[in-house]
């Protein structure tokens, strides 16, 4: 018989324990999911990623559709629990009434909104969830927008940190003497507000709120001493406290949060909670960590294994891209402490170390914090550090003699370090998983989970895949796209997209290029992100373009041309063929071949004869092959089941619907297609960067196979059922590689670097499939043009003629 | 040698960034338009495998052949970074939208 679970609230901490009690127990619950959020679990801690544009909702999801219905959870989301009857065991939401064995509550914790006049205006929010970040992020759409974010803590600083990089102007103000004083003692907390004024961002300490301005909405802020600050949008990010209210009502025990002994029990023994609106041992608990120790113990009592919450120190690190700070224990003067400070003012580094008679206490970083993991492992075994306390401010690399090697910092830690906070994921987990295999950053984050939160120990990780593999691990080294800038195509493509650059100016501008018009590596990728980002508003650039997709054909070693007319799916007809002889013919080609993808070559073009050629290609019907594009190639196919005895689908149709959808988008590489209409793979599918297999019941769509510097298999990406929706996948897939590829890398390459499953969760999820094929076909509209036919024009063809010709001037 | 400036056609038939063609007795010429508007003339073909240099890339005052990505000033006609070798330079300018090219060498042929 299923026991009947009903947990309220689908945020991380439920998230966790619902995993790690359906994966002990599968079938073992009967689970109803209550969530007043309208949507299911996603991974909060990265709102701030998704606030300044580097990430998206979707890649925060940790548990979508398919998997509560795998697991056979009743979601109700978008329902506010409004009861809870002990007596009757049962829980009522909007929509009804559903009894329990057990309940668990995740309520977690509500924004704390200071109550000053004005706070209720439009244009006022808080922090705390994805309709909060939505509303920040569609007021920073407004150009020249200002912000004011109240509160200079972890939440308020990200938030600020998110809204300038999406161009607004910020300001925050903050209660405290300096930033993040929980956290940071008074000169880390001022060399970070220094580096965020240095990004733009205005910092106001000792500033208190005294009222929010405006009439219809919010216009400006007044604070206590006078200053007023003018404001589109008020972020406020004080602080939080313990949502409780459903607790109070059903008379559980709550002080500031809910009372749950060490097994997570509430008063009522059929209750359990965790999360943020807990209160244990007189403690609250507001990061990851401690909440995802809180699942697993949930998850042990339900199952009724003996398990016991013991909360452990925690470190805190903030996600804003470039800071680096790091900050763990407690670092309060008091008697009997002893400090170790180290500053180098010129790398705006500082380091400091709270000592209490032979133990490490506390710990703050700026600038530097590679050290941190150890040293906060240091705190948290409360080791003896008497032997090295001479040495101790320099790290791990100087315990033991003189080390120079970076790597020997990572060596040295002890198995039970840790090195995800989030996940608590400590070093033997990770060496232990290599150890069976795991051989990168995916594989490790994939069998463990370390680095998979927030992200910031994948540098600890990388190291010790480092250590633990030797030679056989090649750390990932940021490579600039080239000498103009010292930022990676992934930077440049984020940060197009986050900061809204629109033409090739801008970001050379606002990215800090180095040259005045950058060089033949950076203009073409450029051009590309900017066309596939932007396709309404950027105007493609023929200069920044290779002489091939300027000229609409292939150069050859003689400066001469080869000219590849579409032949859709590889068919054509006598009509076509006589036409490409006669064209053969007039411009005195010297060679024909048939290329490896179905289509006629016309090799030794002389250049100004380009337009012309062209023009008696288009009178027949043909259009240009892109043969030379960084885009849709050719889609090469088996004649199917018109005239095969094996054939199970008409492949030669498909690929020819697949190449009309496709053809003139531009890609960061080249893209070949293919169908065949059996097993038999007369048309090589399996080596194309999309290639479908025709089988009875449907079509195999494979991606990311090459035949070219490398061989390589296509990987299964889905099989669907009909040819429609094997278009769809197709496109989607074409799309997702447009928008996130580095230039010239072929979506092989690009799949290696996110994932199958990631490029899978994407495709297959049906809404982020139709954005996906809504933008690509929006970019078909500008981009779907027969360049032979925009070009075959007297003018175009003056222009690729001799500007003069002087072989006829007598000589002097 | 005298000079012997040919108005050879309008700034605004090469685009900015981009080049044209001059045909001589000896070869072609390519005529380079920099984002500012400065005009460059020089032989179009690369010391290297004789790539076309009109149809590079063209960045500041310097080109990258098509064929291998040797770069050239337009202003020395030097090879750029590890690559050496040169290109013939020609005097050039523009006056009043007009493109003038000293074209005593050019029309001489090589000998000159």
């Amino acid at each position: 018989m299923k026991r009947r679970l009903v947990v309220i609230g689908a945020g991380m901490a439920s998230g966790r324990a619902l995993e790690h009690l359906l994966s002990a127990d599968p079938g073992g619950w009967d689970v109803t999911l209550f969530n007043a959020e309208p949507r299911g679990n996603y991974n909060r801690i990265m709102l701030s990623p998704v606030l300044s544009g580097e990430k998206t909702y979707a890649e925060i999801v940790t548990h979508d559709d398919a998997w509560y219905a795998a697991q056979g959870i009743t979601c109700r989301f978008g329902e506010a629990v409004t009861a809870i009857d002990r007596a009757a065991k049962t829980v009522t939401g909007a929509r009804g009434t559903v009894a329990y064995d057990k309940l668990l509550i995740a309520t977690g914790s509500a924004p704390f909104i200071i109550p000053v006049p004005g706070h209720k205006l439009p244009g006022v929010v808080s922090y705390r969830d994805l309709d909060d970040t939505n509303a920040m992020i569609e007021a920073s759409a407004r150009p020249g927008g200002k912000a004011v974010v109240i509160g200079g803590g972890l939440l308020g600083l990200e938030a600020a940190a998110g809204l300038a990089s999406r161009g607004m102007e910020v300001t925050v103000i903050h209660l405290m003497g300096h930033l993040m004083e929980r956290q940071l003692d008074p000169a880390a907390g001022y060399l970070l507000q220094k580096d965020l004024e240095k990004r733009g961002l205005r910092i106001h300490c000792k500033g208190a709120t005294k009222a929010i301005l405006g009439t219809d909405r919010v216009e400006a802020v007044l604070l206590e001493d006078g200053t007023v600050y003018a404001a589109d949008l008020v972020c406020m990010a004080v602080g939080i406290r313990p949502e409780t209210r459903l607790a109070n009502d059903a008379a559980l025990e709550v002080g500031r949060g809910i009372t749950v002994n060490d097994q997570l029990c509430t008063s009522d023994p059929d209750i359990l909670a965790l999360g943020e609106c807990v209160e244990h041992d007189s403690q609250l608990f507001g990061l990851v960590a401690p909440l995802y120790d809180q699942a697993k113990v949930v998850a042990a009592t339900l199952a009724g294994a003996e398990a016991a919450f013991r909360p452990v120190q925690t470190a805190t690190k903030l996600k804003v891209t470039g800071v680096d700070l790091f900050s763990a224990g407690d670092f309060a003067e008091a008697e009997g402490r002893e400090d170790i400070v180290f500053r180098d003012p010129a790398r705006g580094i500082y380091k400091r170390l709270v000592i209490e008679g032979a133990r490490l206490i506390g710990a703050v970083m700026y600038g530097d914090t590679a050290d941190g993991a150890w040293f906060f492992g240091l705190i948290k075994d409360g080791a003896d550090i008497t032997a090295m306390r001479d040495t101790l401010i320099f790290g791990p690399a100087y315990q033991g003699g003189a080390q120079t090697d970076p790597l020997a910092a990572v060596a040295a830690l002890p198995p039970e370090a840790e090195i995800c906070g989030c996940n608590g994921v400590c070093k033997g987990t990770i060496t232990a998983a290599i150890g069976a295999g795991a051989s990168s950053l995916a594989d490790i984050r994939a069998t463990t989970k370390a680095s998979a939160s927030c992200g910031t120990c994948t540098g600890l990780v990388e190291q010790l895949l480092a250590v633990t593999l030797g030679d056989d691990f090649k750390l990932p080294a940021a490579q600039p796209v080239c000498a103009c800038t010292d930022l990676t195509h992934e930077d440049v493509r984020r940060l197009i997209k986050s900061q809204g650059l629109k033409s090739m100016p801008a970001v050379m501008q606002e990215l800090g290029w180095k040259t005045s018009c950058g060089c033949h590596v950076c203009r073409p990728a450029l051009n590309f992100y900017l066309l596939a980002d932007w396709p309404l508003d950027y105007t493609d650039d023929a200069q920044s373009r290779f002489v091939n997709e300027r000229n609409h054909a292939n150069i050859q070693k003689d400066g001469t041309y080869s000219v590849v007319p579409r032949m859709w799916g590889g068919m054509t007809n006598p009509r076509e063929l006589r036409a490409i002889a006669d064209a053969a013919d007039k411009y005195a080609i010297p060679a024909v071949k048939v290329t490896g993808g179905q289509r006629i070559d016309l090799l030794g073009v002389k250049k100004e004869h380009l337009p012309h050629i062209w023009a008696d290609l288009n009178a027949a019907g043909l259009v240009s092959g892109h043969a030379y594009s960084k885009g849709l190639r050719t889609v090469k196919t088996c004649v199917g089941t018109d005239f095969c005895r094996f054939g199970t689908q008409d492949s030669t149709g498909l690929g020819i619907k697949l190449e009309q959808r496709l053809w003139g988008a531009w890609t960061p590489h080249k893209v070949k297609l293919a169908v065949s209409g059996c097993p038999r793979n007369c048309a090589e599918s399996t080596c194309k960067d999309v290639g479908i297999i025709c089988v009875d019941s449907g079509y195999e769509v494979g991606v990311g196979g090459a035949a070219g510097m490398d061989l390589k298999h296509t990987e299964p990406l889905a099989k669907v059922p009909t040819e429609a929706e094997a278009i769809e996948l197709t496109v989607a897939f074409v799309q997702l590689y447009r928008e996130h590829a580095k230039y010239l890398d072929r979506p092989y390459k690009w799949l290696a670097k996110v994932g199958l499953t990631w490029v899978q969760q994407q495709v297959l999820d049906p809404e982020i499939r139709a954005g996906l094929i809504e933008r690509f076909d929006l970019s078909q509209t500008v981009y779907q043009r027969d360049p032979w036919a925009d070009r075959a024009t007297p003018a175009a063809q003056a222009a690729f003629a001799p500007l003069a010709d002087l072989t006829r001037e007598a000589a002097e | 040698m005298t000079d012997a400036w040919l108005d050879i056609g309008a700034l605004d038939d090469i685009p900015r960034r981009g080049a044209r063609v001059v045909k001589t007795r000896h070869g072609c010429v390519a005529l380079f338009r920099t984002a500012e508007d400065r005009v460059f003339a020089i032989d179009d073909r690369c010391p290297h495998k004789g790539g076309p240099l009109s149809e590079g890339i063209v960045h500041g005052n310097a080109v990258t052949c098509p064929l291998h990505n040797w770069v050239f000033s337009l202003e020395t006609g030097m090879a750029q970074g590890a690559d050496s070798g040169a290109v013939a330079t020609y005097p050039a300018e523009v006056q009043q939208g007009r493109i003038l090219l000293d074209c005593a060498r050019l029309i001489a042929g090589r000998a000159a």
